[in-house]
């Protein structure tokens, strides 16, 4: 019953089905592609730095803004969600391990492949992808590199993972809580985190059906997205973001989730609109799927189409705000403390509404017409994904990390990264906006001079915002090896829910016999 | 904490309230520039209008928001010493803040939808534009006028590696720059013959995809004349960021002097066509432009794939009168593969390959199709 992790090295984590040490692996394998998908990034910025091609070619310019984005957001944001989510879930619903541990290992463990093959496409002949994240056939297709068929196994592989995770999330959730852990006394983590799961799988299918009409249209004569076949470029648009756009709730979802626990806690105060809020984020998911065309005004839909886009999109905004005037809510009339989580969620909750509202903005079509693949789109979805996603995670590693390994980490270094990440982040992005509504298009290699003074003070602000993260690597790695011992159950002083009264550090088997929660 | 909660507010304002002072500057001289460009279009001026609101309101909520975090921050902090409260929740709070952002949305989708009746509305243009995206520079065509021409990038790849220094127009130069009249509504008709391209003039808020086998619309009409730069904006491969848009806009006699100049260099190209191609000459031709460009689905020697691809020996078509022929082949047939060639190939390209086409795998017509049949075909339309 209580026996530990394998003695053996290779054996504890190359055969675990422990969703502590599974967890685990999740977290710093998206960490290592965070730094990766960071590293292409510079790579970018440093091209841009000035006018003029001096450090790199166009094409692989091109593979690395396509590796940058699928990195990113394939092999960096979704599993450390994924990551949290195996570590946390259990401990909070009560529950001794995730529903399906064995499919818990494979989910985790074709990644790694997947990954692989990505990235060795760019020492093949040809070079790695370069049609953008989002892939529009026929560039993607009939323009393609050969190595495009190796991009499409690996989003296969990628796609089954994310499902067998979903499914085991659902699966733990829905047979595994502890006795009168009832669906509405979930924490809101718990909650967002199951609506992701079934967002997952019902849009994964779907991208794995748009790269497999790929495939079918390079290797085997058909015409899905080929109008001289009689196909339609068009339609893989649509099939993408149907995908695409869910996607994005995706990654955001989960992140949603880590603030509301975290704000309660440091605000020692319950979440305000417990309920409204898990309405919002089922309201959000259901719009999600019926708002994809907002990529596209410019496709020349008929106008009824794009009308009914721009009136859907602009919707979202209202369970959005909700959030955020719940979360608002909840910090006013606390007893607030700022430490490093609650700096990166505070940040996270500023910071993500004002990606919401050039969000608000984008949905206005006859204004997209001016926005759309220009820079004002990049800082759009930087401010909700990196300000959003990303610092949501770096949060919820500060808060849990002290549970985890029973180490407590330097608060100095903590709230040192987060400002240099908070200004970097913002002398970054900041001026993307002011680069897109100036004129200066997503995707370029190089640009007129008109743009060269924004271009560089984006890349300083890129360069700093990269030092910040191997920052976060040194704390995390100090606090794990030399981090103050603490054995205090609660961690923080206001923190609520099961996984608070376990024990500090988490032992390796955790609610053997189910809590009982009143 | 607030000090550090004030320098947050004001670096987080201080973007936005830039933003705001600085008004729309006309494209061209964009340094340091922060804000879209009003542009010279009924269009853009909407485009740019909407815009503006939405800045407004998003400022207004913005600043009440945040202003009320940074109040809850500055007084609501342990370390003054207060205790927390523990209410939490509300339905009144929450139905209120429902419904009022709600009702924000709809008066709000009242500019936006006129603003995009705008922008669709491309009926009767007095002059149709025919821009198609190419890998990686733009064709013009001006319809039912015979002229039509390439727009490519005229920096030098010296200006761009470093080796000489990058000119005032540095990427926003092109050998022939798109000509259109002062007020005249101007319909682009834009398709793209590769890959996706996406056609953008930032002054006349004209950004339309530029895809394969479809035409988008898109309109400008204004009494503004000057030269309007713009850009290609679908990743369309290695040289996306080098394929400018650059519009002339000129006063409408110069405009007819251009255009009358431009149809005479067009007559002199035609001429040169115009001479007796032998019978061998057009085979050998013909044989090397069906190799390309129509084996592919008619298969090498005519037979096609049946049920998908209509054979070409004993074709009523190809051996029916020479007319049916030359326009499917300049017209396509719409909704299926057969796509038109009139813009992929010259007219000698065309006569070639049908030549070819009635007098191999068996079909036999014994006559001869010259260039200037297609030619007269094509003004015929
Ligand atoms: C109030 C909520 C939001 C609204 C109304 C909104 C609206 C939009 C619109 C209209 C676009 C298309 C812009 C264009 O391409 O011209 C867009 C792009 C994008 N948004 Fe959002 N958005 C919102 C929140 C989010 C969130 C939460 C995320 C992800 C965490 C996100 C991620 C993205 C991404 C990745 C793109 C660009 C995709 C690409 O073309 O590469 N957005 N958004
Ligand atoms: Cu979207």
């Amino acid at each position: 019953m209580a026996h530990g992790p394998s003695e053996n090295f290779f054996s504890r984590w190359l055969f675990s089905t422990n969703h502590k040490d599974i967890g685990t692996l999740y977290l710093w394998f998206s960490f290592a592609m965070f730094l990766l998908g960071g590293a292409f990034a510079m790579v970018i910025r440093a091209e841009l730095f000035q006018p003029g091609m001096q450090l790199i070619k166009p094409e692989f310019f091109n593979q690395m803004t396509t590796m940058h984005g699928l990195v990113m957001v394939f092999g960096a944001i979704m599993p450390a969600f994924v990551g949290l989510a195996n570590w946390m879930i259990p401990m909070m619903i009560g529950a001794p391990d995730m529903a399906l541990p064995r499919m818990n290992n494979l989910s985790f463990w074709i990644l790694p492949f997947a990954f692989a093959i990505l990235v060795s496409t760019l020492f093949m002949e040809g070079g790695g992808p370069n049609f953008g994240w989002t892939f529009y056939a026929p560039l993607s297709t009939t323009y393609a590199p050969d190595t495009v068929n190796y991009f499409i196994f690996g989003v296969h592989i990628m796609g089954a993972s994310s499902i067998m995770g979903s499914i085991n999330i659902i699966a733990t959730v829905m047979n595994m809580r502890a006795p009168g852990m009832t669906y509405m006394k979930m924490p809101l983590f718990v909650w967002t985190w199951v609506i992701t799961a079934f967002l997952l799988v019902a849009v994964m299918p779907v991208l794995a059906g748009a790269v497999t009409m790929m495939l079918m249209d390079i290797n085997f004569g058909t015409s899905f997205f080929d109008a001289a076949g009689g196909g339609d470029p068009v339609l893989f648009q649509h099939v993408f973001w149907f995908f695409g756009h869910p996607e994005v709730y995706i990654i955001i979802l989960p992140a949603f989730g880590v603030v509301s626990q975290i704000i309660p806690t440091f605000s020692r105060k319950p979440l305000f609109g417990y309920s409204s809020m898990v309405y919002a984020t089922a309201s959000i998911a259901f719009l999600s799927f019926i708002v994809w065309a907002h990529h596209m005004f410019t496709v020349g839909m008929p106008i009824a189409g794009e009308l009914y886009f721009m009136y859907a999109t602009m919707l979202i905004a209202v369970p959005t705000g909700v959030k955020v005037f719940n979360w608002v809510t909840t910090m006013y009339k606390g007893a607030l403390t700022f430490e490093t989580p609650m700096l990166f969620s505070i940040a996270f909750v500023i910071l993500f509404t004002f990606g919401g509202f050039t969000g608000m903005m984008l949905s206005i079509a006859a204004a997209d017409t001016q926005y759309h693949d220009t820079y004002f789109v990049v800082a759009h979805f930087h401010y909700v994904m990196v300000a959003g996603a990303v610092f949501s995670g770096t949060a919820a590693v500060y808060y849990w990390l002290p549970k985890w390994c029973g180490r407590m980490y330097d608060e100095t270094m903590g709230k040192l990264q987060f400002w240099i990440a908070f200004i970097a982040f913002n002398i970054t992005f900041m001026p993307q906006h002011f680069l897109g509504l100036a004129g200066m298009p997503r995707r370029y290699s190089d640009y007129g001079l008109q743009f060269a003074d924004w271009n560089m003070v984006s890349s300083i602000g890129a360069f700093m915002y990269g030092g910040a993260q191997l920052l976060f690597l040194y704390n995390v790695i100090r606090t794990i090896g030399w981090g103050k011992p603490i054995s205090d159950p609660k961690v923080w002083e206001g923190a609520e829910g099961l996984e608070w009264t376990l024990p500090t550090p988490a032992p390796f088997h955790t609610f053997s016999t189910p809590p009982v929660v009143k | 904490m607030s000090k550090r909660a004030r320098a947050l507010f004001l670096g987080l304002l201080s973007p936005a309230i830039l933003l705001l002072v600085v008004g729309g500057a006309s494209a061209e001289d964009a340094a340091w520039n922060l804000n879209m460009p009003r542009g010279v279009t009924e269009v853009s001026q909407a485009a740019y209008d909407i815009h503006m609101i939405m800045i407004w309101v998003c400022t207004v909520i913005g600043v009440l928001v945040f202003g009320f975090m940074f109040y809850i921050m500055f007084a609501h902090r342990k370390s003054r010493g207060v205790t927390a409260a523990n209410f939490h929740e509300n339905l009144t709070v929450e139905i209120l803040w429902t419904i009022v952002p709600a009702l924000i949305l709809i008066v709000m989708a009242v500019p936006a939808t006129t603003a995009l009746l705008k922008v669709y509305d491309t009926e009767n243009p007095d002059i149709d534009i025919k821009v198609t995206g190419y890998q990686w520079k733009w064709q013009y065509e001006y319809i039912g006028e015979g002229v039509k021409f390439m727009s490519e990038l005229r920096t030098s790849q010296d200006e761009q590696y470093g080796r000489a220094p990058k000119g005032e127009h540095y990427l926003r130069e092109v050998t022939q720059p798109l000509v259109i009249p002062a007020n005249k509504k101007v319909r682009f008709l834009i398709t793209g013959n590769d890959v996706i391209h996406s056609w953008w003039v930032p002054d006349f808020a004209v950004k339309r995809d530029a895809i394969p086998g479809l035409f988008t619309a898109a309109w400008a009409k204004t009494d503004q004349p000057g030269v309007y730069v713009g850009a290609c904006t679908e990743l369309c491969g290695k040289d996306h960021s080098r394929m400018p848009v650059v519009v002339e806009v000129k006063e409408e006699a110069e405009y007819d002097a251009w255009l009358a100049g431009k149809k005479e260099e067009a007559v002199i190209y035609q001429s040169t066509i115009g001479k007796e191609w032998t019978n061998q000459e057009l085979l050998a031709k013909g044989e090397a432009v069906y190799a390309v460009s129509c084996a592919g689905c008619h298969q090498a020697a005519g037979e096609g794939i049946p049920g998908v691809f209509p054979a070409l020996v004993g074709s009523s078509i190809v051996t029916g009168p020479v007319e049916g022929h030359i326009g499917i082949l300049i017209n396509g047939v719409a909704g299926s593969a057969m796509q038109s060639f009139a813009d992929q190939l010259s007219e000698v390209d065309i006569a070639a390959v049908i030549h070819y086409k009635r007098n191999s795998w068996g079909n036999d017509m014994g006559d001869i199709v010259q260039p200037v049949d297609v030619l007269n075909y094509k003004q015929n339309q």
